[in-house]
């Protein structure tokens, strides 16, 4: 099909390609889902649109009714997302954004239409949270979606992300994908682990933002309540940690096979290297991975032009998961 | 066993203020005793009373989290690099 009545119709069915050629060994399949072909640039169309739908549906939005305002903390691709389907339904959306993320970022809300609400760059994404959570108190005509506990948001990868999987990989024996507010791994894992039980899935653990976590102790730590609520702890066979260098090289590397990926493709990658290693010689594996947007949002941090250590360095301060 | 654990910000203030230190022992639980044996101020932040992780703290040995490796059980072999990471939102490069 190519004739489409909305731009809302182009999210999902996305491809899959074979990166097998960046596999450390050749028993080892990697597949990569290209989630950057979705039309706001992101996976996180899927939780948008998903996020809406569910509002609409509940009646906490009202389609047509004028001067209805969102507010969403993100670190980028989810308010991204956001404002393209809410200035498609007519909705106000505020994005709380940690002020040190790409300015590209910056500039696709601007040209949806979102308003801009800064956080402190040295809290990161919990200081975005924190800022929208008492926001939203403040302002309780608001609608806060909150993607981080809305179960709308694994929902739309059980219901989407994962049947796709299974139809065009059939033979998938591992998931592998990154742990931001963890709707993807807790929808599609839970999708996998209904109908394929002996997959294994593995998230990536994004490489910490010492310099802007935000915590004054341990106990300001967080934990995405949808993780909880799904189980996460149960639902994982494996969380790995990956490194700046690693994953800064492993987005350089997606370029052997022609994809021009965003930073987090290139730390889930190198996450996807570490799961093909536990693979024995004598065995077959088929691994697929996400690669949750392209690179265009990544082009003013040098990560494919300038010296890598400069780059490590530069990408240190800049949230991207 | 001697593995080098290495210290997030956030608890470097309560340990002396290393980025690194070098500890004995053959599971991360040994390991994380030793620790809190030398900077007792950071047990509360470590473990829960009944020995557990902290349920904000993240340990890995080399790349993986151990909680998926046995917990403080998992076993620790000669110079390996132990990450305590809190847990967070999300994260950067």
């Amino acid at each position: 099909m190519t004739r489409f009545a909305s731009v809302l119709d182009l999210i999902g069915q996305t491809p899959i390609i074979d990166v097998s050629a960046l596999s450390p060994k050749p028993n080892v399949t990697i597949l990569a889902k290209l989630e950057g072909r979705n039309p706001a640039g992101s996976v996180k169309d899927r939780v948008a649109l998903s996020l809406i739908d569910a509002a609409e549906r509940d009646g906490v939005l009202i389609p047509g009714k004028p001067d209805q305002v969102l507010i969403e903390p993100s670190s980028g691709n989810t308010g991204i997302a956001l404002a393209m389907v809410c200035r498609l339904r007519g909705y106000h959306l505020k994005v709380v954004l940690p002020s040190n993320v790409s300015p590209e970022r910056r500039q696709l809300l601007f040209a949806w239409g979102a308003e801009i609400i800064d956080s402190p760059g040295a809290e990161g994404s919990n200081g975005a949270v924190r800022l929208a959570q008492s926001l939203s108190a403040d302002n309780p005509e608001w609608t806060f979606l909150y993607q981080y506990a809305n179960p709308a948001n694994p929902e739309a990868h059980y219901r989407h992300t994962g049947p796709e999987i299974l139809t065009d990989v059939p033979e998938i024996t591992h998931f592998v994908a990154g742990l931001g507010t963890s709707g993807t791994l807790m929808g599609v894992g839970r999708y996998l682990r209904e109908h394929r039980p002996d997959v294994q899935i593995w998230a990536v653990e994004p490489p910490s933002g010492e310099m802007v976590d935000g915590l004054r102790n341990l106990d300001d730590g967080y934990i995405p309540p949808i993780f909880l609520d799904n189980h996460g702890a149960q639902l994982l066979d494996r969380r790995v940690v990956v490194r700046p260098r690693e994953s800064i090289e492993w987005t350089r590397r997606f370029t052997e096979v022609g994809l021009f990926v965003g930073l987090s493709s290139g730390a889930i990658m190198a996450g996807a290297v570490k799961c093909a290693n536990t693979i024995a010689d004598e065995d077959s594996a088929t691994i697929v991975t996400i690669v949750p947007d392209d690179g265009w949002k990544y082009l003013s941090t040098g990560a494919w032009s300038d010296n890598i250590d400069d780059v490590v360095e530069r990408a240190k301060s800049i949230i991207y998961f | 066993m001697t593995a080098l654990v290495r210290i997030p910000t956030v608890l470097r203030p309560a340990m002396g203020g290393d980025t690194s230190v070098t500890v004995e022992g053959s599971t991360v639980g040994e390991i994380l005793d030793h620790l809190t044996a030398e900077h007792p101020a950071v047990k509360g932040q470590l473990l829960n009373s009944d020995g557990t992780l902290h349920r904000f703290l993240n340990v890995y040995v080399n790349d993986d989290d151990v909680r998926y490796l046995g917990g403080v059980d998992a076993p620790v072999t000669n110079g390996d690099e132990i990450t305590l990471l809190p847990a967070v939102a999300g994260g950067t490069l």
